[in-house]
């Protein structure tokens, strides 16, 4: 059997294939974070009073409070006056008003990511808001949208063409004061995505944006707020990259969503964040806040994530079910090889009458990763009918990784139906004997495997985003065999 | 086709094969059996390449090839094909996909044209039928909840379609109802050519009764203590291991 453990972690340790920096002139204050800065910031921006006085607030508070240590995660102390909290790539300070304008540096990184802008836009019909380091340079697809009346832009655009709906719903689903990393990110968020679907309308094409960090040691903090009024329907994707980088980088985003009355909204994450090296050394700090309110009857949200980047994963993805028969979804794969820790899960509120919520969780641990499934499901009082469903499981590749499982069930009115199931299984040496004695090599037979495991939340995902994640998932897992 | 000399094997430091010898020429049905323990599941795997059985001493030669150089997956695309005794669970992964990129990655190796879904599909047909196998089975998880006579005619099946040289069937009749082990008998035969060969492993006389062998060998502790024609089966099952082990020694 040592031989098979051998192979496995051969197979698992290969280099981060997207280990690039771009050399891009950029425009960054120095480390350190104070009042001055989130007013640099918010000048920088041009933003409206409201919103420097909103994110001071969220400032002072954040001084208040402690950072949580609660998850099943170690990582060394982060200094967060050593963190640099505003880098705009130079070349867009005036704002692209088309590719033609953006550098062409920086559409050679995604080229080299294997995300070809323009082709993107033509052949898959997908409009991207493209977030490079904090400023977004590139959206497309808007006048087709505007058409509609989707708004769909950066963060900072919305801040200025749309202030009445961001600042209606801004902290509206998770508040300042909601957790250490979700205030910090109200302090000092530098941009993000935007996205408002008017009434009845069905949003044509799915959203797109690609997040990546560039700048050494910058914290990246984005905002995302999308609202889906009465009727309308919408699915956004999201997916991520990063360059190699020696010292540890702190991601704290916040991500809102709000579906009224019988509105649907789909958010899907691909998530492959630098993990950092076989030691642990370099890779990214993930501290997430995503949350989404079913604030009206027979609505509907839908997470699905794909998580295989990242040294640390920090984030549990929640949806309020405020509306009556309001529905609530969780479609999660975790992947911890290396030396990455991932905590991640769900809470599902059940606050409305017949509200109903899925979790499926997949969790992959191989090398000396840790992945832990943390999650929540609360019925309220008044929450009649309820029911929830959750599967949580684990597939362990090797013998130095660690599953955990932490599920918590809140139950206050009896009328509530609520599964859970869970399982631990090992990619034993008979299945991939197995696979090998039909033809099939080490990694296909590890891929097939890995990829039966997580079926469910495949076909979560729209089709090209799921063969997108596959791959990810491949190339995470693939090794030097041979 | 496969020449076996001298082999000695064994599991975590315990010899299991203790000198096993075997030649097996194309067209030739040899039938291995012996008594529970004496290294009959053993040798099928060390034929396959299973890595925990480390081979001490001896040669497998394949086609001229020092089989022992191989993968089990190098194996398996060279044309050896082995029937697992406990057919494994793939969950998650249907049964159409993975027999659909086992034959390609065999055919990628040969140097072949893969065949897409479409084409895999017209070429499984006639093989389903030979095995009396529903289409539903294709979409299934692979042996995932599947009884333990539909795990034995997916073997089968999968041997139909990969169509390999030499077939190593490893108890492929224990837990087979007798209508089942018709079905999975029939099936072996017409698969029977020329140019392929076949090495039964049974413990029982019952499935020989359907495929007949060209050779048997009785396996005793690690040993082939006997060789003959299909009428040494026939003896056993009559006379019982001990009798003919004891008249071998």
């Amino acid at each position: 059997m040592n031989s098979e453990t051998e192979m496995l972690r051969e197979y698992t340790e290969r280099d981060y294939q997207f280990g690039f920096v771009t050399d891009i002139e950029t425009d960054s204050l120095p480390p350190g974070l104070s009042e001055e800065v989130i007013r640099f910031i918010s000048a920088r921006k041009h933003e409206p009073e409201w919103l420097t006085t909103w994110r001071l607030e969220a400032y002072r508070h954040w001084l208040t409070m402690e950072e949580p240590h609660w998850a099943n995660i170690e990582y060394d102390p982060i200094d967060y006056q050593d963190i640099v909290y505003y880098s705009a790539p130079k070349s867009s300070a005036d704002g692209p008003k088309s590719l033609d304008e953006v550098d062409p540096e920086l559409l050679a990184t995604y080229e080299k990511l294997g995300i070809p802008l323009n082709e993107r836009e033509k052949l898959a019909g997908v409009a991207v808001d493209v977030v490079f380091d904090s400023v977004s340079v590139a959206t497309t697809f808007k006048d087709q949208l505007a058409a509609q009346g989707i708004i769909f832009c950066s963060f900072s655009e919305a801040v200025q063409e749309h202030p009445e709906l961001v600042r209606k719903y801004l902290g509206s689903v998770v508040p300042r004061s909601d957790n250490f990393f979700a205030a910090l990110n109200s302090a000092v968020f530098t941009d993000g995505s935007f996205c408002y679907v008017p009434p009845g309308v069905r949003c044509p094409i799915e959203l797109m944006t690609y997040f990546r960090i560039n700048e050494a040691d910058s914290g990246q903090f984005e905002r995302t707020l999308i609202i889906a009024d009465e009727g309308s329907c919408v699915s956004y994707l999201e997916g991520c990259t990063a360059p190699m980088r020696d010292e540890n980088q702190l991601h704290a985003a916040v991500v809102e969503l709000i579906a009224l009355d019988d509105a649907n909204i789909k958010y899907s994450t691909v998530q492959n964040w630098y993990p950092g090296n076989d030691e642990g050394v370099g890779g990214i700090f993930n501290f997430v806040t995503k949350r989404g309110a079913c604030r009206g009857t027979n609505s509907r949200i839908s997470w699905t994530q794909v998580e295989t980047g990242s040294a640390i994963t920090w984030k549990y993805p929640s949806c309020i079910l405020q509306g009556d028969n309001s529905v609530g979804e969780f479609y999660s794969i975790a992947l911890s090889a290396k030396r990455q820790q991932a905590d991640t899960g769900t809470k599902m509120i059940h606050i409305g009458r017949n509200t109903r919520s899925t979790i499926i969780s997949k969790g992959i641990s191989a090398q000396r990763g840790q992945n832990s499934y943390r999650g929540q499901v609360k019925i309220l009082k008044k929450a009649d009918g309820a029911r929830n469903y959750s599967q949580c499981d684990s597939l362990l590749i090797g013998d130095q990784c660690g599953a955990h499982t932490f599920p918590n069930l809140d139950i206050q009115n009896s009328s509530a139906h609520v599964e859970h199931e869970a399982s631990t299984s090992r990619i034993g040496e008979d299945q991939l004997f197995y696979c090998q004695q039909r033809g099939l090599s080490l990694e296909d037979s590890i891929n097939l495997i890995v990829n039966g495991f997580c079926k469910e939340v495949f076909r979560e995902l729209p089709m090209e985003f799921a063969v997108e994640a596959q791959k990810l998932l491949e190339v995470s897992l693939e090794g030097s065999v041979g | 086709m496969l020449e076996i000399r001298g082999l000695e094997a064994g599991v975590k430091g315990k010899t299991i094969l203790k000198g096993i010898d075997l030649v097996v020429n194309a067209g030739e049905v040899h039938a291995i059996m012996g008594p529970n323990g004496s290294g009959k599941s053993t040798l099928a795997q060390v034929i396959a390449g299973r890595e925990q059985f480390v081979v001490s001493a001896g040669s497998v030669k394949y086609d001229g090839r020092d089989l022992l150089e191989l993968a089990p997956d190098e194996r398996a695309c060279a044309g050896i094909f082995m029937a697992f005794q406990y057919p494994v669970e793939i969950p998650g992964v249907s049964n159409s996909y993975f027999l659909r990129s086992a034959l390609n990655a065999q055919r990628r190796a040969r140097g072949e044209q893969e065949l897409d879904a479409f084409e895999f599909l017209a070429f499984i047909q006639d093989r389903m039928a030979l095995l009396n196998l529903q289409d539903e089975l294709l979409n299934r998880p692979v042996n995932d909840g599947f009884s333990g006579g539909e795990k034995k005619r997916n073997e089968i099946f999968q041997m139909a379609v990969l169509e390999p040289r030499l077939a190593v069937l490893d108890e492929t009749d224990s837990g087979l109802d007798i209508d089942a082990l018709r079905v999975v008998a029939s099936g072996i035969n017409s698969l029977r050519r020329d140019d392929n060969a076949t090495i039964v492993v049974t413990h029982y006389q019952r499935l020989l009764n359907y495929v007949v062998p060209d050779f048997v060998h009785i396996l005793v502790d690690g040993r082939i203590v006997r060789s003959g024609d299909r009428q040494l089966a026939l003896d056993l099952e009559e006379q019982g291991y001990d009798r003919i082990a004891a008249r071998a020694a």
